[in-house]
């Protein structure tokens, strides 16, 4: 039958030449092969020294973002669970009390958020559909476990620190056209 | 004179025609076809006497009067308070007039409504995102303040976002209608008008709990549901129970074998075929109290079909090339 493709080769039973069954020249020139690649660049790092250099966007594990002046920026929207195709994320929300306007922005927050980190398949795509530029996915990795239950991240993990020292910069990640967005004065949550 | 009354009018409205009773609006007559055809509308609702007129939502060109008299109408109509007449030529969708003047309209109703949709519990079922995401722009003109109002309860089920309100008046034709004596209207005029009750009297009516559902944005909303969880969560389920006061055909929105709140069942116009009484929709959360039918057809246009499947009797694609999914509702 003829191939699908033109790559086939014929192959050939033919008897080997003395120098062919001595087998010497081949190991030789395997050899050379071997210790060629002792000179070529490495394509490995020593990796607890050494490490490796991520992309500014790359999707690693989630962090909930706080606003300017420390306060939550997630309202409980529900379109990153919605979105999410691993139905990985999980929330309960509640309502804002008089006094607690310094912790959330919105009238209504979550009052528990859960990703599974088992199910999150770090796509991107909650990033993309929240409407509070609150959830932003990060160079951090998920740390490895024994449990699976650890595995399931709650508000104490994600939120990002109120301490402005230790907030994550998540600036790479927005395009040009959000931060234009966000300096539009005709929004009044801009002003 | 009673064979004048039954004389069938013959309307086209884009390009479809149809036939229908003396006296019908042309809203009436394009949901009588169905389809796209049928321009949207904040205000009307087919059920509430009086209704309509108000937000200018469902104009309409008249590109002819009537077989009699063929001159155009003037001006863009709305199609929920105008009369049809026999010949009379109908243009939606098929003028770009309509869809600019509708645009034009959107951003009026937006002028005052907040972007709150993220914190809105009628997200995902609310006929002015809908209409905005259909007809809307992305810009707005103005850079004044939206109006803004303390949030207050209307009786003990119900909280007005005052912020959201598009006074549609639809809640109030509701009370007026459905209940025996109306506690809530619109107060003051123009641009400060709002709706208030008479010194915040309570709703305490059978039948109050209804303004909820007529109310076409979410400056109405049920407070024992508030906040609770988002639409597209739940399953929205057919169910009925005896009661005393209505029918009892209720929708109960499940989140496994929780009830979390109860609504009319409402038609592919977003109204609802039978109003509820208040016991079916604030105090019957327990799925003992109800005997689900069973799940609800959702349009596979909405946000709640997400993650809902449907057995489907026959292929919805029967041809591709023809788009016969556009049909599908």
């Amino acid at each position: 039958m003829k191939s699908l493709t033109n790559r086939s080769k014929v192959v050939s039973n033919k008897k080997m030449t003395f120098w062919e069954r001595i087998y010497f020249p081949a190991i030789l020139n395997g050899m050379g092969i071997t210790f060629g690649h002792l000179f070529r660049r490495k394509t490995t790092v020593q990796y607890p020294e050494v490490k490796r250099e991520f992309s500014d966007i790359y999707r690693g594990r989630h962090v909930l973002k706080r606003d300017d002046e420390g306060r939550e920026r997630c309202t409980s929207c529900g379109l990153c669970a919605v979105a999410c195709p691993a139905e990985a994320i999980t929330m309960v929300s509640a309502e804002r009390k008089p006094g607690e306007e310094h912790l959330y922005r919105e009238e209504k927050y979550s009052a528990v958020y859960e990703i599974d980190m088992l199910r999150c398949i770090f796509c991107g795509d909650c990033e993309e559909a929240c409407p509070k530029e609150a959830i932003f996915l990060t160079t951090e990795l998920v740390k490895a476990d024994y449990q699976r239950e650890n595995f399931i991240y709650g508000k104490d993990v994600l939120v990002e620190p109120a301490d402005p020292a230790k907030r994550i910069d998540v600036s790479k990640r927005q395009t040009p056209e959000v931060i234009e967005f966000k300096k539009d004065k005709r929004y009044k949550h801009n002003r | 004179m009673r064979g004048l009354t039954t004389k069938k009018m013959k309307v086209t409205i884009d390009n479809i025609p149809v036939e229908v009773e003396d006296g019908t609006t042309i809203l009436q007559a394009a949901r009588k076809i169905g389809g796209k055809v049928v321009p949207p509308a904040m205000c009307y609702y087919s059920k509430l006497k009086g209704s309509g007129g108000k937000c200018r939502t469902c104009l309409v060109k008249v590109s002819q009067g009537s077989a009699k008299d063929p001159r155009p109408m003037p001006k863009l109509v709305a199609s929920c308070s105008t009369p049809v007449q026999d010949g009379m030529v109908v243009q939606n969708l098929t003028s770009p007039e309509v869809v600019e003047a509708r645009k034009g309209i959107v951003e009026f109703l937006l002028l005052n409504h907040p972007l709150d949709c993220p914190v809105c519990d009628q997200a995902g079922e609310c006929d002015l995102q809908d209409l905005s995401f259909g007809y809307g722009m992305e810009e707005t003109a103005t850079e004044d303040d939206r109006r803004e109002f303390p949030m207050t309860d209307i009786g003990e089920n119900i909280k007005l976002h005052m912020n959201r309100c598009i006074l549609c008046y639809r809640c109030v034709y509701a009370a007026d209608q459905l209940t025996d004596k109306r506690l809530h209207g619109v107060l003051y005029r123009g641009d400060v008008s709002e709706i208030g009750t008479f010194i915040r009297n309570a709703v305490t009516n059978e039948f109050s709990g209804n303004m909820i559902d007529v109310c076409p944005v979410g400056a109405l909303t049920d407070k024992t549901f508030r906040f609770k969880s988002r639409v597209w969560f739940l399953k929205p389920m057919n169910a009925h129970r005896e009661c005393a006061r209505c029918a009892g055909k209720t929708v109960a929105w499940m989140f496994g074998n929780e009830i979390y709140r109860v609504t009319g069942r409402k038609d592919q116009f977003g109204e609802v075929e039978e109003f509820i009484c208040n016991e079916c929709r604030f105090e019957k959360k327990d799925a003992g109290d109800w005997v689900i039918e069973g799940p609800r057809h959702i349009s596979r246009q909405s946000v709640i079909s997400a993650n809902h499947y449907e057995e489907m009797t026959e292929p919805s694609v029967i041809d591709p090339i023809a788009g016969k999914m556009e049909k599908d509702e």
